[in-house]
């Protein structure tokens, strides 16, 4: 008889002791201005590349110049597959936000598609400069050159391991709640690296063939 | 979580759960993009700016309105988004990259003045001053 009674007053006393919350205490949205301040501190490095090549731009230790070398015609090309990117991600986007999970996929694929054709010119201008003599160890202008560019062109490399593995995620879950968020960070991501190509194109060739 | 707690008054509504796309910002954004893409190209191909700081200015200006324009339009950016913590941070960095980038150039570019008291050529002497220390 006591022991019983002990039990329920234990039971109900332990009862209302709740170690763990029913529900996350996620702030809103967390997960995107936390992906945010990561591009912003990715911005700290692509500035600190950009000093450099700003500072070791010019120093040709009598090699060729960055008249000699750029071919504006590749860079154009290049640009046009990343902007065009840009904006078939945002169709993706679109087709996401209609709970489209084809339309969705379509989209990323074509966007994964033209981000591929970037770095394949990319790293065709690279085999070109090095095969003509214009590595990274001809100069200090060369050696920030290849950081700079193939830091960028780093970056598309992950985004596109991301895409393909977004890809396949949704393909097998469908529109979630996780994959919604992967795919507004990759988004940013995406479009990130569009922002940080504008520097580049502008800064690195457009000004160097001046 | 007392930073966002100061700011409950502003996002308290869950309205922003989603992040909200629409078509014609994304078809605005890239019909600009490509103007003020295609322009610089065209200006440097066709030689327009004979004169260097001219063209760097301009070349500067429009590389700048582009990245706003990306900004507003593919990355979705105002004010009120995440309670102004995003627009906070970005503002931060960029004059955090600002500072960076232009003190780096002022700094150097002093350096190598002071380094080298004839200097016909900018940058080669330079490159052989370290050397010349090192013994």
């Amino acid at each position: 008889m006591s022991n019983t009674h002990i039990n329920a007053g234990g039971a109900a006393a332990l009862a209302p002791r709740e170690y763990h919350l029913a529900h996350e205490p996620h702030p809103e949205n967390g997960t995107s201005l936390g992906f945010w301040l990561y591009l912003m501190s990715d911005c700290l490095i692509f500035a600190a590349l950009f000093a450099t090549y700003g500072v070791l731009g010019r120093n040709y230790a009598a090699g060729p110049t960055g008249k000699e070398l750029f071919d504006l015609g590749l860079v154009a090309l290049n640009t046009a597959f990343l902007l065009m990117s840009s904006i078939t991600f945002g169709f993706a986007m679109l087709q996401k936000q209609k709970k489209n999970v084809k339309g969705t996929l379509l989209w990323l694929a074509i966007t994964g598609l033209l981000g591929a054709a970037f770095l394949a010119v990319e790293l065709y201008e690279f085999h070109h400069l090095i095969h003509e003599g214009a590595g990274p160890t001809r100069s200090a202008f060369l050696s920030s050159f290849f950081t700079l560019v193939s830091t960028h062109g780093l970056h598309v490399t992950f985004g596109l391991i991301w895409l393909i593995t977004l890809m396949i995620q949704i393909s097998k879950h469908g529109l979630i709640e996780a994959n919604v968020r992967r795919i507004n960070c990759l988004s940013m991501f995406w479009h990130f690296l569009d922002v940080v190509w504008i520097g580049v194109f502008t800064f690195v060739y457009l000004m160097g063939v001046l | 979580m007392s930073a966002h707690d100061i700011h409950a008054g502003h996002d308290d509504h869950h309205a922003h759960d989603d992040l909200h796309v629409s078509l014609g910002d994304y078809v605005k954004g890239f019909i600009l993009a490509v103007i003020l893409t295609a322009i610089p190209f065209a200006l440097v191909m066709g030689n327009v700016i004979q004169d260097r700081a001219t063209a760097v200015a301009v070349l500067g200006l429009f590389a700048v309105v582009q990245i706003i324009v990306h900004m507003v339009y593919f990355l979705h950016m105002n004010g009120k988004i995440q309670g102004g913590w995003t627009m906070l941070s970005t503002i931060f960095t960029v004059v955090f990259v600002a500072i960076g980038i232009a003190g780096t150039l002022w700094v150097m570019f002093h350096m190598n003045t002071n380094m080298m008291p004839k200097h016909e050529m900018p940058m080669a002497p330079a490159m052989s001053a370290p050397a010349a220390v090192t013994p």
